[in-house]
């Protein structure tokens, strides 16, 4: 059972979800309050919606050997454009759509570098990295932008039984699951991980693949952004998503989808999602002092990294080595 | 100029090796900027603001050292902002809790390496990617600041005082820190090690392919650790000269200046693929990041933000034009 590739996660997840309750005895409890639910779990959900849709898209270009580790910034643009223009005088609809516009645009700019120019992806998406909370700032003047809209309200802070931010993760989650297990699209993607230029030559068009990926990452950077800022009623160009990106890739390697490319898996995505906002909940309910956090999140990471290595299972196994092929197809049949 | 002068500076231009070229063209453009500098502001082309480029970024150009060891052998670090910041708050505490400054300065050090060492092991040995080790690490040096304290620790012994503050003149009012000397000499021995040791070698054979170099029985896993603990040292070393600039210990001391280094060093011509590059060219990095900044304080009126666009726009160029370069292999 240890062999399964989520076996690690999901225990890290019961585990600190275990200590919570224990802990905190009310932890588990779930209350419901003018027809919306309450209470430490989900808790856990509205706070890492913006995390779980950002680690979606990223899982989808970690698929094809990438990395975007432009999304923070990006998500700083999409709050800061949002809030200005409602700030203005606009309305939240228009607000909304003009901000994911802008998010599209950054999203086929990166996907233009790698795809097009050949860039390395690490490299192509730093410039919009180092670039975007610049130009972020530029858009809300270097003010910290405070809006008062109903409408934009609920797309961060809104519920509708459970929080409105965790639905739409789930359904974009639901849906990439949907769109690439159901049909031969999250074949294709993974084909180009592997080898772009042996499944090019075999007739996928991996540059249009490639170029999409990173266009639904910043699309899903943009709404993560407008969750954060409309979760505060502010636009912080500085702070907003601020490491999100390493949270982000963190969520989809604890996930199990290897940074080499070439295979992903969408429930381990949301597992470590829900990992990586446990483990932040957990540090502040047990009491961890908050100068101790990163500590605590570096020696988790750490570890579920060690006990996912090949490596480790074949220490503890000296002579059964683990064979990928298994794995593999465990993987793909999971989602 | 006739046909014959056009081809004489052609063959000139032929004749340099085609892999100094990124190195050449970091220096131009660390030349024009400066160059617009001085036609711009006046008093901008003056000795002094010159070695201030030196004395502001020293720190920065032996973080830059140890990211390119790390680069070189394909690899990434992300830490190092982390690890200078935890510098500054070993240092800042050792002393507040009277240690002598040499003894201060060698935890920072070692402490620096191991954390180096420990990450390079953990890549070598269990094959998890650099950029999540050292993404982890760079967690846990942030976390370790605010373990040893949550506010910023002044630092007041007189030994790191008078480093900080001491000068060297070189004439006619202008003057170094010793920073800047400490700074030109990890260059120096920078570029020794990776031209004139077994270890520099085998730095750039790991970079260029892994497998040829362990088939040539190259000790590549030693070479793969170590260039972790070089980074870790330079981190701790440059952390240190960060602490006698801003002269205290602080957990929040260089967010984000990971990315300032890798900006620099993929500017000064190393590829982020390993195995081309050079020292001088990230230093030449750091000059032009340097100048950047320079310009904008000069230009007054423009906020600091704008540091941010001007860096990435230059690094797009580079990396474009380091595309270009490697289409038309020569």
């Amino acid at each position: 059972m240890t062999r399964h590739p989520l076996f690690w996660p999901v225990a890290a997840l019961v585990g600190l979800i275990v200590l919570n309750a224990v802990v905190n005895p009310s932890f588990l409890e779930v209350r419901i309050q003018n027809g919306a639910l309450y209470g430490g779990v989900v808790d856990i959900l509205r706070n890492g919606a913006p995390t779980l849709l950002i680690a979606v898209g990223m899982t989808l270009v970690i698929a094809t050997r990438g990395i975007d580790l432009s999304v923070g910034a990006v998500a700083a643009i999409a709050g800061a454009i949002a809030c200005s223009w409602i700030a203005a005088g606009g309305d939240a609809p228009t607000a909304m759509l003009l901000a994911l516009a802008v998010c599209v645009l950054l999203g086929l700019w990166n996907g233009f570098l790698v795809s097009v120019v050949g860039i390395q992806p690490i490299i192509a998406t730093l410039v919009l990295m180092t670039a975007g909370r610049g130009g972020a700032m530029l858009v809300t003047e270097g003010q910290i932008i405070t809006v008062d809209d109903p409408v934009y309200r609920q797309i961060g802070a809104g519920f509708v039984v459970l929080p409105i931010a965790i639905l739409i993760s789930l359904g974009v989650l639901l849906a990439v699951a949907a769109l690439t297990r159901g049909t031969a699209l999250g074949m294709l993607v993974e084909s180009v991980g592997t080898n772009p230029r042996a499944s090019r030559l075999a007739g996928v068009r991996s540059r249009r693949i490639v170029w999409t990926v990173y266009v639904f990452a910043g699309l899903c950077a943009g709404v993560a952004g407008l969750m954060i800022s409309s979760n505060v009623n502010a636009a912080d160009a500085n702070n907003a998503g601020l490491w999100i990106e390493m949270d982000a890739i963190l969520a989809v390697v604890i996930g199990g989808t290897s940074l080499a490319g070439g295979r992903y898996s969408l429930t381990g995505t949301l597992v470590g999602a829900l990992v990586i906002q446990t483990l932040t909940t957990t540090v502040y309910s047990i009491g961890v002092p908050p100068d101790a956090i990163l500590v605590f999140k570096a020696v988790v990471v750490i570890a579920v990294c060690l006990l996912q290595s090949p490596r480790t299972s074949e220490l503890f196994r000296p002579r059964r080595r683990a064979e990928p092929a298994d794995t593999r197809a465990q993987e793909v049949a999971a989602p | 100029m006739n046909v014959l002068d056009v081809r004489r500076v052609k063959d000139r231009v032929d004749r340099i090796p085609r892999r100094f070229l990124p190195v050449i063209a970091t220096f131009l453009v660390f030349v024009l900027t400066f160059g617009t500098g001085s036609v711009r502001y006046e008093g901008f082309a003056s000795p002094q603001v010159m070695t201030n480029l030196f004395v502001d970024n020293a720190f920065l150009i032996v973080l830059a050292v140890g990211m390119t060891f790390v680069i070189l052998t394909g690899g990434i670090d992300l830490s190092v902002g982390a690890v200078a910041a935890l510098s500054t708050m070993i240092a800042a505490a050792t002393l507040e809790a009277g240690w002598p400054p040499l003894a201060a300065a060698l935890a920072v050090l070692a402490s620096g390496t191991a954390l180096g060492l420990l990450m390079g092991l953990v890549i070598h040995f269990f094959d998890v990617q650099p950029f999540i080790v050292t993404l982890a690490g760079m967690f846990l040096a942030r976390g370790l600041c605010f373990l040893i304290s949550v506010e910023s620790v002044s630092i007041t012994d007189p030994v790191f005082r008078e480093l900080a503050t001491g000068t060297i003149s070189l004439g006619e009012g202008v003057t170094l820190t010793y920073s800047v000397l400490i700074a030109l000499a990890v260059v120096l021995v920078a570029v020794y090690v990776l031209h004139l040791t077994r270890f520099g070698r085998t730095v750039y054979a790991v970079g260029g392919s892994e497998s040829s170099a362990r088939l040539m029985g190259l000790p590549t896993g030693r070479v793969r650790v170590g260039v972790y603990a070089v980074s870790g040292f330079c981190s701790a070393l440059g952390g240190l000269l960060f602490s006698l600039y801003m002269l205290s210990g602080y957990g929040l001391h260089g967010v984000g200046m990971e990315l300032d280094v890798i900006a620099a060093v993929v500017i000064g011509g190393t590829l982020l693929s390993g195995g081309v590059g050079y020292v001088a060219g990230s230093v030449a990095g750091v000059l032009v990041l340097g100048t950047v900044q320079t310009i904008i304080s000069f230009e007054g009126t423009l906020s600091s933000w704008w540091t941010k666009i001007v860096i990435g726009v230059l690094l797009l160029v580079f990396i474009i034009f380091q595309r270009m370069m490697m289409r038309r292999p020569g």
